[in-house]
C-alpha cells in the first residue's frame, strides 16, 4: 500500500478555559494524496483553522497522530521539524496582516530563501525571486513595492509566492480567498489550481464558502463543533449530502439565479454554541430538524454510506444505509 | 491626447524613504503652532551649541558690586545675587536642559525597549520577573531615587541624567512589551515560523522594527518631562552642582528675591515653561505624523 | 411632483484629502418606488457605501462632498435640507443597517434601551406604549422580549444583527439602507437573516436598498438590481433582466463568470483581468474598457450613456443595442 502524502489520525486539541475544556478539534481522521485537495468546510468556530495549525505544528495537539510522508511529525524534535518545515506551507486568509508592512515584495518572498539559505549567491537569489514572481503572476516592477501599495489580490499572490519558495509538497490554504472580491477570487483560485497541476501539490483548503470548496476540492470534510460530520468525495457530497447539517448548509447558500430560488427553506435554526466539555451525543442535534432521542447520550460514529462517503448521523445507523 | 487600450507605463515612483519622509513632514507641520514650536526649539538648540557666542557675558564671572541689578541695556535681564548676568546664565542653562533631556530619554528608551522586547519575546518567568521589577521601579519616587544616587555617586549632571533616565525606563518597557505581544500574534510572524525561523530571527526581523515607531513618539513626548524633572531636582538642590547654570537651580536661587527682583526667578521659569510646552506640542505632532491611521486627515 | 420614494439624479461625490481627490461616485441615477427592494451590487471601491451615506447625509465631514446632483427622498430635497430636518428623517423616514453588528451596538447600554432610544427621539408615546413597542419589535425580529434587559455581549453575532435590524425598523421607516448586512455572518445565520428581512419587508412594506457584493443574496431578496462599477451604474433593471435577461454588460457577465457555481461543473473560472481604475483620476470614456475583452479604442475616449436594451433594462455599453 502506498504511503499517502498526509494522514491524520484521531487528532484532538482541547484548550483549557475557565469554564472547562474547549474541544476545538475532537477526533479528526483523514488522508490527502499527492496532487489532491481536501476541502474543510464549516462555520466560524467549528475548529477548522485550529485543525490547520495543528497539522503545521503551530499549535500542540492534545492527542492523535499526523503522518507526513509516513513520519509522525507530532513526535519530531526541533531539528527534524525544521527539516520538514519547507515541505509544509501555509497560505493565510488575510493578505494584510500576513505580510510585514516594513518589508518590500522582494524581501518578503526572499525571507524563506534566506532562512534556509536556499540559494548559491546574490544572483541566484534575485533570479529565484523573479521566477517565483513570474509563477504567481506578479509583474517584475513590483519587486520593490511595499504591501500597502498593492491591492488584496496582488498581496495574496505574494503570500502564495512565499509559500512556494521552498518547493513544498503540501500547503494548508486557510480561507485564502475570503477577503477578496469575486473577480480577484477567481484569479487566485485558478492560480492555485494551475500550481497544483504543474507541481503535484497537496492542498488542505479551509473555507466557509461551499461554492469555492466545491470548485477546488477532490474530497471534502464538513466540520461541526470540532468533529467531522461528513467526509466524502466532492461530487458525491454535493449530489447526495447525507448529514442533516450538510443538507442545511447547502440549502442556506444563496444561488445567483432567479429560478433556483428554493421556495421552502429547511432553515437551520439557532446558532453554533461552543464545544466546552461537550456531553456525548450528536453536537448538531439541538439545531437539527430531524433530531430524536437516539441522537443524545452516546457518540455517533462516522458510518460508510457510499463509496468513500462517510456521515455521522444516527439516521444512518438505524437504517443501516442511505435513507 | 487620445488614450488607447495599451496598459499605461507604471508611473516612476520616488523611493519609499523619500515619500515616507515627505508625508511625515507634511503631517508634522500641518499646524502653524507646530512650526513655531519647532523654530523655537531649533533656536534654543543652536543657542546651546553656540552658547559662548550668544551669551554676552561669562555666566560664571561674579561681580558683587553689580549684584541684583535690574534689567538694563548691558544686562538685558539684570544680574543675580552674585552679580552674574542672568541672560547669559539662561543661555548656558539651555545646554543642561537639552543634554539632560536627550541623554536621559535616549538612555531610558534604549534600556526600556530592550527589556520590553526580551520580556515579550521570552515570556514566562523572564517576563514576570522583568515586569515585577518595572512595577517596583514605578513605586520609587524620582526625588528619593535622585537623593540615593546623589548620596552614592555625589551630585552632578551625570547623576541627574541617570536618575531621570532610570525613572522613565518602565514606561518604555511596558509600551514595548505590549507592542511585542500584539505583533507576536500577527500572521506575518507566524509565517516566519512556518518557514522555519527561530524565535530570535522573528524578533530581529519582524518584531523589533515594528515596535520602534510608538517608542519614538513616547521619546519625543518625554523630552519635556525629563527637562522638567531636572529643573525640579535642581530647584530642590538635588540636581546640578553650582555654579553650573541650570534653569531649575536659577529659579531656586532667585526665589528669595521674588518680591524685589522677580526677573531672576521668573525669566528661567518662563524658559522652562516654553521648552517643555514646545517639546510636548511637537511630540504630539510626531505621534500624529507617525500614526498611519491619522495620515491624510489633515 | 414625485410619486417615487427615492429619486437620485446625477449624484457625484468626491473625497478630498491632502494627497488626492477620490472621485467615489460619478453621476449616479437611482429611482425607487415605495416598498421596492433594490440590490446595489459591486466590488470593493465601487462607491456603493458612499452612495448610501449620501442619502443619509452622513459623508465624513470635511472630506466627503457632494459635487453635483440631487436626492429626493419621500418628496424632500435631502441635499438642500437643514440639519434639523435631516435629523428628523434619520431613523424615521430612512435608517441604516451596517455590516458589523459588533461595532454598531453600544456595549454599555441594554439592547432594550437602544431600541427605545430611537423611539423616544421620533415618537411621542407614553411610557407603557414605548415599552410595548420595544417588546413587539424584539418579538418581530425573533428575540424573546424578556431579553431586553441584557447587554450586547450576551448575544451571539446573528442575534446582534437582529437587534440592529430591530433598531432600524422600530420607527417603521419608509426606506432601509442595508450595507452588507449578512457579510459578517455564517451561511446558516445569513439564511435566517435573509428570510427575516424578506418577511419584514412584506409585513411592513418597507423599501430597501441592499448593498452587497453577493449576487446570490440579491437574487433572494431584491426586485430591482443595479450593478455599480468605479462609481457609476453600469447596468440596471429588474431582477429578471439582470439574472436571466438577453443582454448583459461585460462587467456583469464577468462577475457571473467569476463565481464558482454550486449547481454546475466548471473546472476553470472566468476571470476579469486587471483592476478597477484608479479612483483619483477622472475618466472620460468607459471605465471598464481597460478590462473589457470587447473594448475598442473608441470606448475609452467617448463617454458611455445608458442604453435601454430591453424595456426597463439599461446597460452602459456601446456594444449593446
Amino acid at each position: 500500500m502506498n504511503v499517502p502524502l498526509l494522514e491524520v489520525k484521531n487528532l484532538k486539541k482541547h484548550f483549557p478555559t475557565p469554564k472547562g475544556k474547549l474541544h476545538a478539534v475532537d477526533g479528526i481522521n483523514f488522508r490527502i494524496e499527492q496532487g489532491k485537495t481536501l476541502g474543510i468546510v464549516g462555520e466560524s468556530g467549528c475548529g477548522k483553522t485550529t485543525l490547520g495549525r495543528l497539522i503545521l505544528r503551530l499549535v500542540d495537539a492534545t492527542d492523535g497522530e499526523v503522518f507526513f510522508n509516513g513520519g509522525n511529525i507530532l513526535g519530531y524534535d526541533k531539528k527534524k521539524l525544521n527539516e520538514i518545515r519547507p515541505k509544509m506551507q501555509l497560505i493565510f486568509q488575510d493578505p494584510y496582516s500576513s505580510l510585514d508592512p516594513r518589508k518590500s515584495v522582494e524581501e518578503l518572498i526572499g525571507e524563506p530563501l534566506q532562512i534556509h539559505k536556499a540559494y548559491t549567491d546574490k544572483n541566484d537569489y534575485v533570479n529565484k525571486i523573479a521566477d517565483l514572481m513570474k509563477t504567481v503572476g506578479l509583474a517584475e516592477r513590483y519587486a520593490h513595492s511595499y504591501p500597502h501599495e498593492l491591492d488584496g489580490g496582488r498581496r495574496q499572490r505574494i503570500g502564495i509566492a512565499r509559500a512556494l519558495a521552498l518547493k513544498p509538497e503540501f500547503i494548508v490554504c486557510d480561507e485564502p480567498v475570503s477577503a477578496l472580491d469575486v473577480s480577484i477570487q477567481a484569479q487566485i483560485l485558478n492560480l492555485l489550481m494551475d500550481l497544483q497541476e504543474q507541481g503535484g501539490l497537496g492542498y488542505m483548503f479551509i473555507t466557509h464558502d461551499l461554492s469555492v470548496v466545491k470548485h477546488i476540492s477532490h474530497e471534502i470534510i464538513v466540520m461541526y463543533l470540532g468533529q467531522c460530520v461528513e467526509y466524502a468525495p466532492t461530487s458525491s457530497l454535493f449530489k447526495n449530502p447525507q448529514h442533516p447539517y450538510t443538507q442545511g448548509l447547502l440549502d442556506a447558500v444563496p444561488i445567483p439565479k432567479l429560478q433556483e430560488q428554493k421556495t421552502q427553506h429547511k432553515l437551520i435554526m439557532g446558532e453554533l454554541t461552543s464545544p466546552i466539555e461537550p456531553k456525548p451525543g450528536c453536537r448538531f442535534a439541538p439545531r437539527c430538524p430531524k433530531a430524536n432521542q437516539s441522537c443524545y447520550g452516546k457518540d455517533i460514529p462516522l458510518i460508510q454510506v457510499g463509496e468513500g462517503h462517510f456521515a455521522a448521523c444516527v439516521l444512518h445507523e438505524q437504517k443501516g444505509e442511505f435513507f | 491626447m487620445n488614450k488607447t487600450l495599451e496598459t499605461p507605463p507604471a508611473k516612476p515612483k520616488k523611493s519609499k524613504t523619500v515619500r515616507k519622509l515627505r508625508r511625515f513632514f507634511r503631517v508634522l507641520f500641518a499646524r502653524k503652532l507646530v512650526i513655531l514650536c519647532t523654530v523655537i526649539l531649533v533656536i534654543m538648540a543652536l543657542a546651546a551649541v553656540f552658547a559662548s557666542f550668544v551669551a554676552p557675558f561669562n555666566p560664571y564671572s561674579q561681580n558683587l558690586g553689580n549684584s541684583l541689578s535690574p534689567a538694563n541695556s548691558t544686562n538685558i535681564l539684570g544680574t543675580d545675587m552674585l552679580g552674574r548676568d542672568v541672560f547669559s546664565r539662561i543661555v548656558y542653562g539651555t545646554r543642561v536642559s537639552f543634554s539632560v533631556g536627550i541623554v536621559s530619554v535616549a538612555f531610558s528608551g534604549l534600556v526600556g525597549m530592550v527589556l520590553g522586547v526580551v520580556s515579550g519575546v521570552a515570556g514566562g518567568v523572564v517576563d514576570s520577573f522583568i515586569m515585577r521589577v518595572m512595577d517596583a521601579m514605578l513605586a520609587i519616587p524620582l526625588i528619593i531615587l535622585a537623593m540615593f544616587l546623589g548620596a552614592v555617586f555625589g551630585q552632578g549632571l551625570g547623576n541627574v541624567m541617570l536618575a531621570v533616565g532610570i525613572a522613565m525606563i518602565p514606561s518604555y518597557a511596558r509600551l514595548t512589551r505590549g507592542q511585542v505581544l500584539t505583533i507576536r500574534e500577527m500572521d506575518y510572524v507566524t509565517a516566519g515560523t512556518i518557514f522555519g525561523a527561530s524565535k530570535l530571527r522573528n524578533a530581529v526581523s519582524h518584531i523589533v522594527p515594528n515596535c520602534i515607531a510608538p517608542n519614538i513618539v513616547l521619546m519625543t513626548m518625554n523630552l519635556g518631562g525629563a527637562i522638567l524633572a531636572e529643573a525640579n531636582l535642581s530647584f530642590l538642590g538635588l540636581g546640578i552642582n553650582p555654579p553650573t547654570a541650570s534653569w531649575g537651580a536659577m529659579v531656586s536661587d532667585g526665589f528669595m528675591f521674588l518680591s524685589m527682583h522677580p526677573v531672576i526667578a521668573i525669566a528661567p521659569g518662563i524658559f522652562i515653561l516654553l521648552i517643555v510646552l514646545c517639546f510636548n506640542i511637537v511630540g504630539d505632532a510626531v505621534r500624529d505624523a507617525l500614526d498611519p491611521r491619522l495620515r491624510g486627515t489633515f | 411632483m414625485t410619486s417615487k420614494l427615492l429619486e437620485i439624479k446625477d449624484l457625484s461625490v468626491e473625497y478630498k484629502t491632502e494627497e488626492a481627490t477620490v472621485y467615489a461616485v460619478n453621476g449616479l441615477d437611482i429611482s425607487l418606488d415605495y416598498g421596492q427592494a433594490l440590490g446595489l451590487v459591486g466590488e470593493t471601491g465601487a462607491g456603493k457605501t458612499t452612495s448610501a451615506l449620501s442619502i443619509m447625509k452622513l459623508l465624513p465631514a470635511g472630506v466627503g462632498r457632494v459635487t453635483s446632483g440631487s436626492i429626493f427622498l419621500d418628496g424632500v430635497d435631502v441635499l438642500g435640507s437643514s440639519k434639523k430636518k435631516i435629523g428628523e428623517m434619520r431613523g424615521n423616514t430612512v435608517s441604516m443597517v451596517f455590516q458589523d453588528p459588533m461595532t454598531s451596538l453600544n456595549p454599555v447600554m441594554t439592547v432594550g434601551d437602544q431600541i427605545l432610544e430611537v423611539l423616544k427621539i421620533h415618537k411621542n408615546l407614553s411610557k407603557s406604549e414605548l415599552s410595548k413597542a420595544v417588546d413587539d419589535m424584539m418579538e418581530m425580529v425573533g428575540i424573546p422580549s424578556y431579553r431586553k434587559k441584557e447587554y450586547p455581549h450576551q448575544f451571539s453575532g446573528g442575534m446582534k444583527q437582529r437587534i440592529v435590524i430591530a433598531i432600524a425598523l422600530v420607527c417603521e421607516p419608509k426606506l432601509i439602507l442595508a450595507d452588507e448586512p449578512t457579510t459578517a455572518l455564517d451561511v446558516t445565520i445569513q439564511a435566517q437573516m435573509l428570510a427575516l428581512i424578506a418577511d419584514l419587508k412584506k409585513r411592513l412594506n418597507t423599501a430597501m436598498i441592499l448593498i452587497t457584493h453577493d449576487l446570490g443574496v440579491v437574487a433572494q431578496v431584491c426586485e430591482k438590481v443595479a450593478v455599480m462599477y468605479a462609481g457609476e451604474i453600469v447596468e440596471s433593471g429588474t431582477a429578471e433582466n439582470i439574472f436571466s435577461g438577453r443582454y448583459r454588460h461585460p462587467y456583469t457577465a464577468g462577475l457571473f463568470g467569476a463565481i464558482p457555481k454550486l449547481d454546475e461543473e466548471t473546472r476553470r473560472l472566468e476571470t476579469i483581468d486587471g483592476l478597477m481604475p484608479d479612483p483619483t483620476e477622472k475618466v472620460e470614456g468607459c471605465r471598464f474598457a481597460m478590462r473589457c475583452k470587447y473594448a475598442e479604442d473608441d470606448c475609452i475616449n467617448t463617454a458611455q450613456t445608458m442604453v435601454e436594451a430591453e424595456p426597463g433594462h439599461f446597460i452602459r455599453c456601446a456594444k449593446v443595442g
